[in-house]
C-alpha cells in the first residue's frame, strides 16, 4: 500500500516546493538566473566576505535552504530527495556568491555529495574562484571514534554551518572561516533514534521495517540503519542512552558549557522532543555542565520518519561567539 | 559488426527501459542498506539521457558527441553518487572512441573497458568493497578477454554479463566498505549491493541491444 502525502507528482516535488519556498520568503531568497536550484540570499554575499555554500539532497526541510540569509549560509544547492546536487546548481551558487575572497563548500559526509561537490569545485578553479572544502561528521554512531572523517553529517550541521556563517559574516579570512568550521565540526556531536520509516514521493513506499514496539539507535537521516536494533525504550532511557555515547566522546567536564538541540526527524511532535530535553538538562545538571541555549523542533528532518536526534555543541568562548552573531534566514533567526 | 551512433542511442533506449521496468527492486534492495532511492536516480538518469538524445540528428553526430551528451544529461538529472560514477563512465566511453564515426568490436570493447575505470577512478572504490565495481570491473575483464580470444562482440558481451552477475552475487558475502552502506559494517552482509545489481541491468540491455 502507498504511503499517504500531499502531492500532486512525486517527479515534481522537489520543484514544486522551491516555487512555494521562494514564494513564502521572497525578503531572504532567490533562485540564481537559469538555475532553480541555486537557492541564493538575498542579503548575504558581499565584496571581501567569503561566500558560503551548503547543500545535499532534498527531504530534511530546514536543512539546507532554511539556512541561508545574512550571517549563516550565501546560498544552497538542492538535490532530488536524499540526493546530492549535481555539480552545475553548487557551481552556480559558487559563482553567485563568489567576492573575490573565496567560497567554502559546507555538507554532509556522503560519497555522493562528495563527487559532485568535488567536481563542481574543479569547475570554479577553471573560473578562478577558490574553493575549500569542510565536511560535517558530527553523527557520532556512524562510525568508531577514530574513524571520526568517516562519519556522517547530521542534524549538527545546524551548529556547525552556524559557527562558519557568523565567522564568514565577521568577515573573516578563508583560512580562519575554515578554521572555525572544522573546529565546529569537531566539537559536534549528534545521537539519533528512528522509530517508523519515511517513503520517498516518487515510490510513496515505507523505506526501511522496523516492528511496532522497536527502535533503531543511530538512524541516519535518510533511513541508513543504524548500529543497533531494540524495544522502544522511555523518552528517559532512550534520552540516556543517547547521551551515554555522546558524553563518552566529548567528555564534559565540570563548568563546561553546551548549547543543545533536541531535532525531530519529522513527525516526532514538540512534545516528545521537550520530554527528552527535560531529560537533557537533568543529565548535563548532574555533571555540572552548563547549557547556554537550546533549540528544540524540527531542524534537520527526513521527511515524514518519526525519531528524534540530540546534538550537543561544546562550547569555548569562540564557538559561544559564533553561535550568539546575529542571523537571518528564511527559517532561522538569531541574535 | 559494426556500431553507429543509431545504435548507440538504441542501447540507450534500451537501458532506459530496463531500468525502468527494474525501478522498485533496486529502490527495495537499496532500502535494506541505503537510502531507497537508487532506482529512482538510475531511471531519472537514463530518462533524461534518452530525452536528450531524442532529437539528435543520427546521421551527421558521431558517436563521442553522442555519449559526452549522455554524460552531460545523466549527471545533471541525477547528481546523487551514480550521477557522477555514470556520467564519468559516458565521459570516458566518449574519450576512448574520439575521432571515429563508427565502432568495430575491439572499438566498442575498449569503450566498455573505459566505463568501468572511469567508474571506478571516479569512485576511488577497488573490488571487494561492495561497489557497483564489483560488477563492472569483472565484466570489463571478461570482455577484453573474450576479445582477445577471438570472440565476437556478442559472445564478448555475453560473457561480460555473465562475469556481472556472478560478480553482483558475490557482494552478499561482502561487507560495505565504501558509500552509505559502508557505516553499516557486518549489517551489510547477505544483502546484493543495489550499485553492482543495477549494473547487472545496463550491461544485460547493453548486451541485449547489440546482440
Amino acid at each position: 500500500m502507498q504511503t499517504k502525502k500531499i502531492i500532486n507528482d512525486g517527479n515534481r516535488a522537489v520543484d514544486e516546493m522551491l516555487e512555494g519556498i521562494l514564494a513564502a520568503h521572497p525578503r531572504h531568497l532567490r533562485s540564481a538566473d537559469g538555475s532553480p536550484r541555486s537557492i541564493i540570499a538575498r542579503d548575504g554575499p558581499r565584496p571581501g566576505k567569503v561566500g558560503l555554500v551548503i547543500g545535499g539532497g532534498s527531504g530534511h526541510e530546514p536543512t539546507f535552504l532554511g539556512f541561508v540569509g545574512k550571517g549563516l549560509a550565501d546560498a544552497a544547492a538542492i538535490g532530488n530527495v536524499f540526493a546530492s546536487p549535481p555539480p552545475d546548481p553548487i557551481l552556480e551558487c559558487a559563482k553567485a556568491v563568489s567576492r573575490g575572497a573565496g567560497v567554502l563548500f559546507m555538507y554532509g559526509n556522503y560519497a555522493g555529495d562528495v563527487m559532485n561537490f568535488d567536481m563542481a569545485a574543479e569547475m570554479a578553479a577553471m573560473d578562478d574562484i577558490e574553493v575549500r572544502t569542510v565536511l560535517t561528521t558530527d553523527d557520532v554512531a556512524s562510525a568508531p571514534r577514530d574513524q571520526r572523517q568517516k562519519r556522517r553529517g547530521v542534524a549538527g550541521n545546524f551548529f556547525i554551518f552556524k559557527a562558519a556563517g557568523a565567522a564568514c559574516d565577521l568577515m573573516l579570512s578563508l583560512d580562519e572561516v575554515e578554521r572555525i568550521a572544522r573546529k565546529a565540526n569537531d566539537h559536534t556531536f549528534t545521537m539519533g533514534v528512528a522509530l517508523s520509516p519515511c517513503s520517498l514521493p516518487q515510490t510513496r513506499r515505507p523505506n526501511f521495517e522496523i516492528g511496532a514496539d522497536e527502535m533503531e539507535i543511530g538512524m541516519g537521516i535518510h533511513g541508513e540503519p543504524g548500529i543497533a536494533r531494540g524495544k522502544l525504550g522511555t523518552a528517559d532511557v532512550i534520552t540516556d542512552e543517547m547521551l551515554d555515547k555522546i558524553f563518552a566522546e566529548m567528555a564534559p567536564k565540570r563548568g563546561d558549557k553546551v548549547a543543545v538541540l533536541v531535532n525531530s526527524l519529522g513527525s516526532t511532535p514538540l512534545m516528545e522532543l521537550y520530554i527528552m530535553n527535560r531529560r537533557v538538562r537533568q543529565r548535563l545538571d548532574a555533571l555540572g555542565v552548563s547549557v547556554h541555549a537550546t533549540w528544540v523542533g524540527n531542524y534537520c528532518t527526513s521527511l515524514e520518519m518519526a525519531g528524534a536526534s540530540v546534538t550537543l555543541f561544546h562550547l569555548d568562548e569562540k564557538l559561544q561567539t559564533m553561535l550568539d552573531h546575529p542571523c537571518d534566514c528564511a527559517m532561522f533567526r538569531a541574535g | 559488426m559494426t556500431i553507429n551512433a543509431a545504435d548507440l542511442k538504441r542501447m540507450f533506449d534500451t537501458i532506459a527501459v530496463a531500468i525502468e521496468a527494474d525501478r522498485d527492486r533496486l529502490c527495495q534492495l537499496d532500502g535494506v542498506i541505503g537510502d531507497a532511492d537508487h532506482g529512482i536516480a538510475m531511471e531519472l538518469g537514463f530518462n533524461a539521457v534518452r530525452d536528450a538524445l531524442a532529437p539528435l540528428d543520427l546521421a551527421t553526430i558521431e558517436p563521442t558527441a553522442l555519449l559526452n551528451m549522455a554524460a552531460k544529461s545523466f549527471l545533471n538529472a541525477v547528481g546523487a553518487s551514480s550521477g557522477p560514477l555514470y556520467a564519468t563512465a559516458f565521459m570516458r566511453a566518449a574519450s576512448a572512441v574520439k575521432g571515429k564515426a563508427t565502432l568495430a568490436d575491439a572499438d566498442f570493447i575498449a569503450l566498455f573497458q573505459a566505463m568501468a575505470q572511469g567508474i571506478k577512478d571516479r569512485g576511488k572504490a577497488e573490488p571487494g568493497e561492495k561497489t557497483m565495481v564489483d560488477a563492472w570491473q569483472p565484466a570489463a575483464e571478461a570482455a577484453a578477454a573474450a576479445n582477445l580470444a577471438g570472440k565476437t562482440l556478442a559472445e564478448s558481451l555475453a560473457a561480460a554479463l555473465a562475469a556481472a552477475e556472478r560478480g553482483a552475487e558475490a557482494t552478499k558475502d561482502m561487507i560495505a566498505a565504501k558509500g552509505r552502506s559502508s557505516r553499516l559494517g557486518e549489517r551489510s552482509l547477505g544483502h546484493m549491493d543495489p550499485g553492482a545489481a543495477s549494473a547487472v541491468t545496463v550491461i544485460a540491455a547493453m548486451t541485449k541491444s547489440l546482440d
